[in-house]
């Protein structure tokens, strides 16, 4: 164990060294074969310009480089791969898409999926608006907030270790060790197996999600609303508005860009959520979702590549819209630059 | 002033939002906390309580055995077969006993049942009993099975965390996860400031469209990549003869993984620095490279180090890109793998699962409490600028 460690350390400082090594000789180099100091003006002129052509793309190349091979080249493959059989080899053309379409576990996966998008980014938003309005008005608010946003940093397989410890069952006569079981007893319920309960135990899962992902929310939305000029608030008071008002008419418009970027990170985070189902429920009773669907077969008896590339896909194609809005809103920003 | 004027002065209003703080605060923390109790208690306590009731103690029900006939001493007319149940478990008290087990409680400590046949046993609080019988005790009645009902005080012991560090395969997978995410943290901070500073201070054509690309390819879902990638992976091995996962295999996927977010976030950084100290730097004849590293790397400490701890988190919490691209067996399982491997092995023994959870949990909650500013500063500058 020891010896894994060393080597571990070992090959951080190689990789780092590699790296910085990259680009400190890449530039020497460019520097060398290029010079400016003799052969006249008109020459050094010239290199000038070309050091200043090539540049950019020794500081890029890197990255470029595996921009290109790690998400480029895979969504054009991924896309080839639909089209084609089981092992990838032969052409079957739009068999794939109709398999999902006829499939009850992908319609099934689809439903969830949108279960999931009309709960969980609308659940985050809100929870994470409201506590950030009232957290800002106490004087525990940080400690409060920082309890809130902890979640952010737990896994996505520890917090469902912690909440199917929640959710824990007990049959028969036995001591509830589940909170929620012990809750239900407490108040005259009878103890269920919460995960396995078809169509509601979507709503198990998301909990896991929403715990997680509030804080996220809250600390972003809580920024933008210290960015809300005083004023337009004072004015409000001033013409009688109460709270409820104040909150609806006059904060909520106002980040409402801030709440829309809110919305649509958690938006695509669901839309990729994999763990949580995997662990909890591996997609039984009824509560399968696209991305675990994907990632069954892509391994269940050897892997169905084009199966899979068609749900892969369609994942993508879920994302499109939001991914063109963001390449629009950077370029506005750029465009403001 | 009193605690009531106190209250009034707040107000009604202020109260209800303190209520309502406070509430959700500890909704958030129940179930973590709940992790945290179990796996320092009993691993027999975990399943007969639940750990809400761990600093209250538990209640347990044993069988034990009385005396035999040999122990017998006669007390007048009466024959006594006397001892204590709790012979050696210091610091427990028996609750109830009984003699069937259909009614393992029927009788309170300190109470004297009756039995029939003459026979008549007296249990009290401290262990201690007294067997009595109207005649001589035979082998029939002697030696009987009893029930007792004994209370546990709060017991707490770090045997579970010694279990799963040594023998559930855990301390291997810690530093698994160690030896993916360290590397995984730094190499892509390197490449990813070198691209920012490109994209932000050097003029070139393409440049806009390249930070469209990047902007649009954090929205990429990983899932995309895994079956190409996979391939290509199996093809490289194959055609130099090396296993297809391996540590270096997962480093160049997590780092190009987190490669659009962590231009986006520097560049944003990069761009708004002040654009005189460049231009003089340029001025004074300093090449770009000397520029990005004397200057521009040090005057991004703040955005470097909350993209650090994002990319950490990520690393150290993912379960996908793990699974694919270093496999699952033992020698290579992360943390995230150990536990969704035990969850499904040892689904029941949650003295297991919680002190496994707590240990994957610990590294992030230590970086994540110890760094929490330059996180949320990372956050903000990538989310709310333009928003």
């Amino acid at each position: 164990m020891l010896s894994q460690i060393v080597s571990a350390l070992g090959v951080v400082v190689v990789a780092v060294f590699a790296c910085s090594a990259y680009f400190y000789f890449s530039n020497k180099i460019l520097d060398l074969a290029l010079p400016v100091k003799d052969g006249g003006m008109r020459a050094a002129t010239r290199n000038l310009n070309r050091r200043a052509m090539i540049r950019p793309w020794l500081f890029l190349g890197p990255a470029l480089f595996l921009l290109i091979v790690y998400l480029v080249y895979p969504v054009i493959a991924t896309l080839i791969l639909s089209f084609y059989d089981r092992s990838g080899s032969s052409f079957v053309g739009l068999a794939n898409y109709q398999w999902a379409f006829g499939d009850r576990e992908f319609r099934q996966s689809i439903l969830n999926n949108i279960l999931w998008l009309a709960v969980v980014p609308a659940a985050c938003t809100f929870f994470g608006l409201v506590i950030a309005v009232m957290t800002d008005r106490i004087w525990w608010g940080n400690i409060a907030k920082s309890i809130v946003f902890m979640p952010m940093a737990i896994s996505f397989v520890g917090a469902s270790v912690i909440w199917k410890f929640i959710y824990e069952y007990r049959g028969g006569n036995d001591v509830q060790i589940g909170l929620l079981n012990a809750i239900v007893q407490l108040f005259g319920g009878t103890p269920e197996v919460w995960i396995s309960v078809p169509f509601w135990n979507n709503f198990f899962l998301m909990v896991i999600l929403i715990w997680i992902q509030t804080g996220f929310a809250m600390v972003i939305l809580s920024a933008a609303l210290r960015g809300i000029p005083e004023e337009t608030i004072e004015a409000a008071v001033i013409d009688g508005a109460n709270g409820w008002q104040i909150f609806w008419r006059i904060m909520v418009p106002q980040i409402w860009g801030t709440i829309a970027v809110v919305w649509t990170t958690i938006t695509i985070l669901v839309l990729k959520v994999f763990d949580i189902v995997l662990t909890m429920t591996n997609g039984q009773w009824d509560s399968m979702v696209l991305a675990n669907l994907m990632f069954n077969w892509m391994f269940r008896g050897g892997g169905d590549s084009g199966r899979s590339a068609v749900i892969a896909l369609i994942i993508m194609l879920a994302v499109t819209p939001i991914m063109v809005w963001n390449v629009r809103r950077a370029n506005r920003e750029l465009g403001g630059n | 002033m009193t605690l009531s004027a106190r209250f009034l002065k707040i107000g009604p209003a202020r109260l209800f939002v303190h209520v309502c703080v406070l509430l959700i605060v500890i909704i958030w923390l129940i179930p973590t906390l709940g992790i945290f109790v179990s796996a320092v208690r009993d691993k027999d306590q975990i399943v007969v309580s639940g750990w809400w009731t761990a600093f209250a103690g538990s209640t347990r029900t044993v069988a034990a055995r009385l005396g035999t006939a040999d122990q017998q001493k006669q007390e007048g007319a009466t024959y006594v077969i006397s001892g204590n149940l709790l012979e050696g478990q210091d610091g427990r008290s028996l609750k109830a006993f009984g003699t069937r087990i259909q009614q393992p409680s029927a009788y309170q400590a300190g109470e004297t049942a009756n039995l029939g046949e003459g026979l008549s046993l007296q249990v009290n609080e401290d262990g201690t009993y007294r067997y009595m019988k109207n005649a001589a005790f035979t082998d029939d009645d002697a030696g009987r099975r009893v029930y007792v009902a004994v209370s546990t005080p709060p017991e707490f012991t770090l045997q579970n965390y010694k279990t799963v560090l040594t023998g559930e395969g855990i301390g291997q997978s810690f530093i698994n996860s160690l030896t993916v995410t360290i590397p995984a943290t730094i190499i892509p901070i390197l490449i990813a400031a070198f691209a920012a500073y490109a994209l932000s201070w050097m003029e070139f054509p393409g440049r806009a469209l390249l930070i469209a690309l990047v902007v649009g390819l954090i929205v990429v879902p990983l899932q995309m990549s895994l079956i190409p990638l996979l391939r290509l992976y199996n093809m490289v091995g194959s055609a130099f003869d090396v296993p297809s996962k391996t540590y270096p295999g997962i480093w160049l996927a997590h780092t190009a993984f987190g490669m659009p977010l962590a231009i986006f976030l520097l560049r944003a950084y990069i761009a708004g620095l002040p654009k005189e100290i460049i231009e003089s730097a340029r001025v004074d004849g300093a090449s770009d490279f000397e520029i990005f590293v004397r200057i521009v790397l040090p005057l991004s400490f703040p955005a470097l180090a909350s993209f650090a701890i994002f990319q950490f988190l990520w690393v150290w919490n993912d379960l996908l890109v793990a699974m694919v691209f270093l496999g699952t067996d033992r020698q290579h399982l992360v943390l995230t793998g150990a536990l969704n491997a035990l969850l499904g092995s040892r689904g029941g023994n949650w003295e297991i699962l919680t002190a496994s959870a707590f240990v994957t949990i610990v590294v992030p909650l230590l970086v994540f409490f110890g760094l929490q500013r330059y996180l949320v500063r990372g956050l903000l500058a990538g989310s709310v600028k333009g928003g």
